[in-house]
């Protein structure tokens, strides 16, 4: 059945990854500024950012809008240069993309003339890395995993929103990325559907056993999927905190209603909002809020 | 029913076990623009015929529905004096709009992908773009004498413009979020162009070809009405001036069937081109 076969594929990029417990990014000191028309200074999107994520870790990046979570994750994909500091990916310095990375995109950017299996398809095309045979079976098995059996020869148009988010997820996966970028991928969905994609993604995470840095403005979210949550602050953003999630896995949707959720989301909680004041967007939080 | 992804999991299942019907439409329903429009042109013809009848139409300056057909079954047919007009203007205007899509949709896709030579070429585009091409008809005469070839030059400049300025305006509306998912996958220039801008610019293509095809249409028929002795402008002219106004009718006729065809024809290849789109009435 096709399902044994997206296992195997997926098992067997998983065990070609390697098993060495090497960073699989690290980043160094990251800076990024931006210049605007008609503006006198510049705008610190990024400051003195250092951090690593570990080899098959999954990890979040949370931060009020604006602290510069997506200009940090177009840094690691190589789509904007940084300023000052490096970032390195399997120890190799980052300039340019490269197809040791694959990004999932907020809103899916899928090519709306090309079908489910097509779109697949598109990244290892752009790679140059498989064979045309190799392709093809790569696509399939990573629409079988995501649930997309049967989807194959629709466009985007004719998918809700969160099948195109699985699409987008299968475009990336297929490519056997190192590590896979992924910039709000559910921001765009309702709460009900958002839920089942993170459960989905965590089987897919488990399976694929890919990194994963996964940007969100949401703080359950975040717990609820990463190992551990970097905190971004604003004004400039930076690194504000790290925090080392707990939950065994695989991880239920139960658990979001746990007391100790709760209580790590209070804490991430109370410094955002902190960030948030900070940056002008609400009133300071009231003293006893924070111990 | 298959189960394929959460997202049907999700929504209620039907309450009766049955699948909804396919929605059937009747035949009325699927044609109903060219039934309805089929039905107000003949009930127009009907009408224009009585009056031509009935004598309210003076033949001098107005010709009736059936005396137009005798005389364009007389021109194509029975003595064939249209027929070397008609193809005198079918090979200006096949020349001209040809050549004039060969050179601007490649060069309408380059310069709306390089910067550069978009700047340079820019006020020359500009001002032969909102200058009437007319203007240049005596230039053309001058040039290039009252035969065939200024004729076909008038045809290529009237559709040059057109086709190039969709061209161009198609590559620059170019997604930059789909450009920025490709480049993520390590795309080359090469890349972007066949996979994006190509495929996201055929639909302006066909709109400037479409347009270049009207253009073209009044290029030939006011390049022969100015200057010349043969073609399908010249024969309207001549029919002018010589109150013949069933043979101008005619002429009329076999114009407006040349549009329509080739316009359907560009049709079809847009819907080839566009099957992905979703469904609009
Ligand atoms: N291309 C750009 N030009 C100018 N300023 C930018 C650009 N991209 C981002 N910024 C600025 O950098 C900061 C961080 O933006 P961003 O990384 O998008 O934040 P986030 O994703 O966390 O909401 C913001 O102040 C934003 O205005
Ligand atoms: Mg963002």
């Amino acid at each position: 059945m096709s399902v044994t076969t997206a296992t195997d594929t997926a098992a067997a990029d998983r065990a070609a990854a390697g098993t060495s417990s090497q960073a699989r990014l690290t980043a160094r000191h990251v800076s990024k500024a931006f210049w605007v028309e008609g503006e006198q200074d510049p705008t610190i999107a990024l400051q003195n950012v250092s951090l690593t994520i570990d080899e098959g870790e999954f990890v979040c990046i949370v931060g009020p809008s604006g602290c510069g979570k997506t200009t940090f994750l177009n840094l690691v994909a190589g789509l904007l240069p940084y300023d000052e500091g490096s970032i390195e990916i399997s120890g190799k310095r980052v300039n340019g993309p490269g197809r040791d990375r694959a990004v999932v995109f907020q809103q899916s950017r899928l090519l709306p003339w090309r079908t489910t299996f097509d779109n697949v398809l598109y990244g290892m095309q752009l790679h140059r890395r498989f064979s045309e045979a190799e392709m093809q079976k790569r696509a399939q098995d990573y629409i079988d995993l995501v649930g997309l059996h049967g989807s194959e020869r629709r466009h985007p148009a004719q998918l809700s929103g969160g099948m195109q988010q699985r699409v987008n997820l299968a475009r990336a996966l297929a490519t056997d990325p190192e590590i896979l970028l992924m910039d709000e991928p559910f921001a765009a969905l309702d709460a009900q559907t958002r839920e089942f994609m993170q459960a989905e993604l965590l089987r897919i995470w488990q399976e694929a056993g890919k990194t994963v840095m996964f940007v969100t403005h949401q703080i359950d979210e975040a717990i609820f999927l990463a190992d551990r949550v970097f905190v971004f602050g604003t004004r400039p953003g930076r690194l504000r905190a790290e925090f080392e999630v707990p939950f065994e896995r695989p991880r239920r949707l139960s658990i979001k209603r746990s007391p100790e959720f709760l209580a790590l989301t209070d804490q991430i909680w109370s410094l955002i909002e902190e960030e948030a004041s900070r940056a002008g967007f609400m009133q300071p939080a009231p003293a006893e809020s924070r111990s | 029913m298959t189960v394929t992804s959460f997202d049907e999991i999700a929504a209620p299942a039907p309450k009766t076990g049955a699948l909804p019907e396919r929605p059937t439409k009747s035949y009325y329903q699927r044609n109903d623009g060219f039934i309805v429009g089929t039905v107000s042109a003949i009930v127009a013809i009907v009408f224009w015929e009585i009056m031509w009848q009935a004598g309210f139409i003076d033949p001098l300056f107005f010709s009736g529905p059936s005396a137009t057909l005798a005389r364009l079954y007389r021109g194509l047919w029975t003595t064939g004096d249209m027929i070397p007009h008609i193809i005198f203007s079918a090979q200006n205007f096949a020349v001209g709009f040809t050549c004039a899509a060969i050179v601007a949709i490649p060069l309408g896709i380059a310069l709306g992908w390089y910067r550069t030579p978009r700047m340079i070429l820019d006020p020359f585009i500009t001002v032969l773009y909102s200058t009437p091409r007319i203007v240049f008809v005596p230039l053309f005469v001058m040039w290039f004498g009252l035969g065939f070839l200024s004729k076909m030059v008038i045809v290529f400049l009237s559709a040059f413009f057109p086709i190039l300025l969709n061209v161009m305006a198609g590559v620059r509306t170019t997604d930059d979020q789909l450009l920025g998912a490709a480049k993520s996958f390590c795309a080359t220039q090469g890349d972007l162009f066949r996979t994006i801008v190509l495929p996201a610019t055929v639909p302006f293509i066909i709109v400037g070809l479409r347009q270049g095809l009207a253009h073209g249409l009044i290029g030939v028929v006011v390049g022969e009405f100015f200057a010349g002795s043969k073609g399908i402008g010249y024969l309207i002219g001549q029919a002018g001036t010589t109150f013949a106004t069933d043979l101008l009718f005619a002429c009329v006729i076999v114009i407006a069937v040349a549009g329509l065809g080739i316009s359907a024809i560009l049709q079809r290849v847009e819907q080839h081109f566009q099957s992905w789109r979703p469904a609009q009435s």
